[in-house]
């Protein structure tokens, strides 16, 4: 189990997705996971050994560690990753059922079960929303557990077993800081492709609808 | 999620390009993906924990490899290949949207689609010309500004491309100015110097694409001007013709009517 199953996942996705669906699944591909997993990880390897305090007393350093990673940056990425990418897979459950449909019935009851119509659409817009709120709750998270995007060379510690404000030095704060605004940057352009994926289908289907309605009546 | 992937992306797209574009592609896996992969990422390693400085402070080490590198090379080296190997999925997706029309035509069952079945919609390999040639001259454009800024803030960054064996840091928490010595300089030197020099392969190969491509280009409008020209001799000709029909037939009207009349 790795994050070649989240790949084949979206890859899923794609054939059921608009053209800026499609540019969303590669933006996540190429410059949220490929990033991920061959850069970023490695950076925050050895942050814990490499997280040092200007002490000697035992379990100070493992403290103060704790009280300013309650959870590391890059599991909260690996985490936004996944939670990100799992609202997709609503609309690849809808077409397995419109299909598992047909089957039972034995006929076909739909033009084209993977086009984005009907229930397919209303299931399409949900999982739009739900990446976009999800996207938004975890920049929030970040910024609040982490007092915005910025990562200090130096960070004063006087929790117990400290005996008394001990000063705390994180490894490869720059190159973090990077990174961290990278992962920033990428969610932001994943919204603003969301919002105007979902702004284009509400435009498209009001229009199919009005122009449907002003046939009727003319007729 | 790896490597690997992005070969298989970038695999589909090697269909689509010049031989040029083949062998650059060829170039960015084995030269500059693997390498990175098999050799450079072991190279870099260790490079905080064997980063040294002749100093008991804490801190002292973290605050000065911070200060003297930013971003670990390999880091940078991971981004410039993703990012270059970006501008590949324009090609892509323009391709992938013109199967996806030729699809379209194939379904209303359109006389003028000339394939026999889907297999061979999916088969087909398209040539580089109309838009695809915009969107492909575009990428290879893109992909040019990408490595030379990438080169640059390599040079910027790190005072050009040798990894000297000694630095010296006076950052706080560090009492003095303090010695630090950089793990396997020398390795990481010529490993510096062997990217520096793929990527500017790449770079001369990109260029030489690009020339092609245009060269194609002004060639093929050259002699569609060329054909064009020949052409108005033709209808010249044809329309003389018509004309002296015209004019016999007038004629003969003519007469007629003048027989009439007398």
């Amino acid at each position: 189990m790795s994050w070649a199953f989240l790949r084949d996942l979206l890859s899923g996705v794609n054939k059921y997705s608009t053209g800026i669906g499609r540019i969303w699944v590669a933006v996540v591909f190429m410059f949220r996971l490929l990033v991920y997993v061959a850069a970023a990880e490695n950076i925050w390897k050895h942050e814990h050994d490499e997280f040092e305090c200007n002490i000697k007393q035992p379990g100070c350093e493992n403290v103060c560690f704790d009280h300013y990673f309650p959870v590391s940056h890059i599991r909260l990425w690996a985490l936004q990753l996944i939670m990100v990418s799992t609202p997709s897979l609503l609309v690849v459950f809808h077409v397995a059922y419109r299909e598992n449909r047909e089957k039972h019935h034995n006929q076909k009851l739909y033009k084209n079960s993977g086009k984005i119509d009907g229930g397919l659409l209303c299931t399409y817009l949900i999982s739009l929303i739900l990446k976009t709120g999800l996207e938004t709750v975890f920049l929030v998270l970040f910024y609040k557990l982490y007092n915005g995007f910025k990562i200090p060379h130096l960070v004063k510690c006087d929790i117990k077993p400290c005996p008394n404000t001990v000063d705390c030095y994180i490894s490869k704060p720059t190159e973090k800081m990077i990174f961290l605004y990278f992962l920033v940057a990428t969610s932001c352009l994943c919204i603003i492709l969301n919002l105007g994926e979902l702004s284009y289908l509400i435009f498209k289907y009001s229009v199919k609808c009005y122009l449907k309605r002003h046939v009727k009546k003319q007729q | 999620m790896d490597w690997g992937a992005l070969h298989t992306i970038l695999g589909g797209v090697n269909k689509h390009s010049t031989s040029i574009g083949k062998i650059w592609l060829t170039v960015l896996f084995i030269f500059r993906i693997m390498i990175l992969v098999v050799a450079a990422e072991k190279v870099w390693g260790d490079e905080q924990d064997d980063f040294v400085c002749n100093t008991l402070q804490p801190g002292c080490r973290n605050v000065c490899y911070d200060h003297f590198f930013p971003i670990s090379h390999i880091r940078l080296w991971a981004l410039q290949l993703i990012f270059v190997s970006t501008p590949a999925l324009l090609v892509a997706m323009h391709v992938a949207y013109r199967r996806h029309e030729k699809k379209k035509q194939f379904r209303k069952g359109d006389q003028k689609c000339e394939f026999r079945d889907m297999e061979e919609i999916r088969k087909q390999r398209f040539h580089i010309e109309g838009s695809l040639w915009w969107t492909y001259t575009s990428s290879i454009f893109c992909r040019l500004i990408f490595e030379a800024v990438f080169m640059y803030a390599f040079y910027f960054m790190y005072d050009g491309f040798r990894m000297p064996r000694l630095m010296k840091c006076s950052a706080w928490p560090c009492p003095n100015t303090v010695d630090c010595f950089v793990s396997r300089p020398t390795e990481k030197t010529v490993f510096t110097i062997f990217m520096i020099a793929v990527s500017s392969i790449c770079i001369l190969l990109n260029v030489a694409e690009l020339c092609y491509l245009l060269t194609k280009f002004f060639l093929r409008r050259s002699k569609k001007a060329g054909n064009s020209k020949q052409q108005p001799n033709h209808e010249n000709k044809e329309e003389t013709k018509q004309n002296e029909m015209n004019e016999l037939i007038s004629d003969s009207c003519q007469n007629t009517v003048i027989g009439f009349s007398s």
